[in-house]
């Protein structure tokens, strides 16, 4: 690994963890009500809306309340894209989206996930990209933020009933935190070069005129095609180049401070109007791991208890900086069979990455935005080197819990919390307890089922791809890499991330269907029975400290924890790994 | 179930009405004020005509101007308005394919030059729109360039040193060469 690659590392972690005490106890603050502007903004919405501030949920009813809002949210992200002809804000006259990709992509929003089987700046109306995707940007990253908090109360309450209200959390977490960073960062961003209009796209004069084939139509304007099936082409020439526009800073501030993911355009954080420079892609980066990390502090500080925040901050640092090397080295080698036709290999891994970030700013940007569930990407995935494309592979498999999806990736950690103090418990024969409380029965069904979903919905729904032709249709790579981007399709929604191994084509009936299923599972598979360990530990009374209990807040316990984690995600994952990364490494580098 | 609806459903318009108009209103209003070249753009004009933007590269396969980065975008190189990668794997070979041909591309347009071929001129770019080739890049191509405008190599150097940006604030991102501003002073020469 590089200097420049090291520095910059170091500098990312530094800035980072500077954030975490400020953001979090702000987080803790506005959370538990104590942010002193609050009664003035909130009072009014919620006098409007019907809703009583101080009414208290059990996590039956704040789970039915989460996911009333997020069905709406899916309804009302359908509705947009079926009905964007009609509606303003479409200067491009977009058609109305396809059922199946509609259906997809209202799924894919409202899970956080942000999978995009479109091209944006061709689909997709400005109105469709502000009113209904940055608003689920918004709402998914609330709802993963006040899950989490429901989850921290758990622990904080005892011989309680309740774990919060549904409806004050949302606001709270919305009006408070998301949407003024989302306004600083908004405005930072085009000051860096991202666009921010509602023009139509403009045609600029090129200095030169480009060549190139476009498909020859037949009479009824279908594509013509050859005896062997191969489409047939003309030449064509064109001296303009036409520049999409759109809201797109607004939309990209809480794309990334939500680890939503999903960009305005196609090309995502690679597209220069949506990443401009090296230091606008620093700030993205750091702005995926901020609200995770800092919800770290906040737990800690929920929980009485900072140290216990530390702790599992400190966990997914260590597993953060280990896949980070790994993705930056592996892509700082240059492709043997490209070296061998005379090609320099000093700049590294090049295809599919942009000049402004080079190797280790894509590398560390392809770690940060897979361990952290956002699936922005600035560099194409799927021409990584068969390690470095592994790499984003494991941090999706692990689960999303290494900084994790806001609010998402700490519940997930809690619950491998739960698991490891459970494992450790069985092993010098005592009932495992975590802060305070008695881990029992209920609580390791419902880990079980929180850790397990997801695996299963990856496995099971790449097992059926592969053996589907709709499912073999999509490939765009021969060999193992056509296998891995099915695998990582799947890893990818299951596990909500959104990024991909773009070449797979899904935006088709089968993977819309197939993807939108797992998609919705592996988030609300998880956000319920992580509520109900929420309710259930807040009935529990807290037991006090004894010589035999378990520190959570030292060594031991982090390195409990990522053993825990890997060894989880390991057992799941290596057989499919071993098909696709593994066998596509030994078979470039065989007599390199 | 019915005590919820209702908070839901206002809540959700509420909030809605906010993020989703308000939010981008606010802060279009003030990004225009603020920044309203870069809200727009950032158009390059001359003569009252725009003729690409800072950001964005453009198509160049005359050997009289530099080169960009290979676009993968359809149905044109450089289509600013489907961005877009390869997403060829590394032992895909169509892959091996396309770069022999932009190898080939490269020693046809300037056969003696025997310096190594920088990857980023030959490799695909990640959206398609890259405005920018590495310094080795830009240096591959200087002979090239002067021998088909007769100026000197080094008058063309010159001009590339101007065009160089370093890592941002010494730190951020790699050294790097703006193809389309380098070639519109290029024009301005003669």
């Amino acid at each position: 690994m590089s200097n420049h690659a090291w520095i910059l590392l170091g500098l990312f972690l530094v800035v980072l963890l500077l954030t975490v005490k400020p953001l979090g106890t702000y987080l803790a603050n506005v959370m538990e009500g104590r942010f002193r502007l609050a009664g003035r903004i909130e009072s009014p919405i919620y006098r409007l809306c019907g809703i009583r501030q101080d009414e208290e949920m059990g996590w039956l009813k704040y789970a039915f309340a989460i996911l009333l809002f997020n069905v709406l949210g899916a309804l009302a992200v359908y509705a947009l894209q079926r009905l964007q002809a009609d509606l303003p804000l479409n200067p491009q006259a977009f058609p109305a989206v396809s059922p199946d990709s509609a259906f997809n992509t209202a799924i894919s929003f409202a899970t956080n996930t942000n999978w995009q089987g479109y091209v944006g700046e061709a689909t997709m109306s400005y109105l469709t990209q502000m009113l209904a995707l940055a608003v689920q940007n918004f709402f998914s990253a609330a709802t993963g933020i006040v899950v989490v908090i429901a989850l921290i109360r758990g622990f904080a309450r005892h011989s309680a009933k309740t774990v919060g209200n549904a409806w004050v959390d949302l606001t709270r977490i919305t009006l408070h935190v998301l949407l003024p960073i989302s306004v600083v960062y908004a405005v930072f961003l085009t000051g860096q070069g991202v666009i921010q209009n509602f023009d139509a796209y403009k045609d600029v004069t090129t200095l030169e005129v480009t060549s190139f084939e476009t498909p020859k139509l037949d009479a009824a304007g279908q594509p013509m095609k050859d005896d062997k099936g191969a489409a047939i082409t003309e030449p064509a020439q064109t001296p303009t180049q036409t520049l999409a526009m759109g809201p797109v800073a607004s939309q990209e501030a809480i794309k990334m401070l939500g680890t939503n993911g999903g960009g305005f355009l196609n090309a995502n954080s690679a597209h220069p109007y949506e990443n401009p420079t090296p230091l606008s892609n620093f700030i993205q980066m750091l702005s995926i791991f901020l609200i995770p990390a800092a919800l770290c502090f906040t737990f800690g500080r929920m929980v009485g208890d900072t140290r216990q925040g530390w702790a599992v901050l400190a966990a997914m640092t260590l597993m953060f900086v280990a896949l980070a090397y790994g993705a930056m080295h592996f892509e700082q080698q240059a492709n043997p069979l490209l070296t061998q036709l005379g090609v320099d290999p000093a700049a590294g891994n090049m295809e599919g990455k942009e000049t402004r970030f080079g190797v280790a700013d894509s590398g560390l940007f392809a770690t940060i935005t897979t361990l952290a569930s956002c699936g922005a990407v600035n560099a194409m995935h799927d021409s990584f080197t068969p390690l470095g494309g592994l790499v984003p592979l494991i941090d999706m498999q692990l689960g999303e819990v290494v900084f994790g999806g806001v609010g998402t990736g700490l519940y997930g950690m809690l619950v491998f919390a739960i698991m490891a103090v459970f494992i450790a418990g069985l092993m010098i024969g005592r009932t495992p307890e975590y802060l305070g409380k008695k881990i029992e029965a209920f609580e390791m069904k419902m880990v079980s089922i929180a850790i397990l979903v997801t695996p299963l919905l990856v496995l099971v729904g790449t097992a059926i791809a592969v053996m589907a032709v709709d499912g073999r249709a999509g490939i765009a790579n021969p060999g193992a890499h056509g296998f891995s981007e099915i695998l990582y399709a799947f890893t990818s929604a299951a596990n909500n991330n959104g990024s991909a191994f773009a070449g797979l084509s899904a935006n088709t009936p089968f993977y819309n269907v197939m993807l939108g299923i797992a998609m919705w599972f592996g988030r609300f598979g998880v956000i319920v029975p992580v509520l109900a360990i929420a309710g259930s530990l807040a009935a529990k009374k807290r037991i006090a400290v004894g010589a035999g209990t378990l520190p959570t807040h030292g060594p031991l316990f982090v390195t409990l924890l990522i053993g825990t984690v890997l060894l989880v995600g390991l057992l799941n994952y290596v057989p499919a790994l071993a098909l696709g990364p593994v066998i596509e490494h030994l078979v470039l580098w065989a007599g390199h | 179930m019915k005590t919820l609806l209702r908070p839901a459903v206002s809540l959700f318009v509420l909030l809605t009405a906010v993020t989703g108009v308000l939010y981008p209103l606010a802060v279009t209003g003030v990004a225009k004020t603020v920044f309203p070249e870069a809200a727009d753009g950032s158009l390059i004009v001359k003569d009252g005509k725009a003729v690409g933007s800072r950001l964005i590269g453009q198509n160049f396969s005359d050997s009289k101007y530099f080169w960009g980065r290979p676009s993968a975008t359809g149905p044109m190189s450089y289509n600013a308005s489907a961005s877009s990668g390869s997403n060829q794997g590394p032992l895909n070979p169509a892959l091996v394919d396309a770069v022999k041909g932009r190898i080939d591309a490269l020693k046809a347009a300037d056969p003696d030059n025997k310096l190594p071929i920088p990857a980023d001129l030959v490799n695909a770019s990640a959206s398609g729109l890259d405005p920018h080739i590495s310094p080795e890049a830009a240096a591959y191509q200087v002979v090239r360039v002067a021998s088909q405008r007769h100026l000197l190599p080094a008058d063309v150097k010159a001009l590339v040193a101007q065009h160089t940006e370093g890592r941002q604030w010494g730190i951020f991102g790699e050294p790097r060469v703006n193809v389309l501003q380098l070639n519109i002073a290029l024009d301005a020469l003669r």
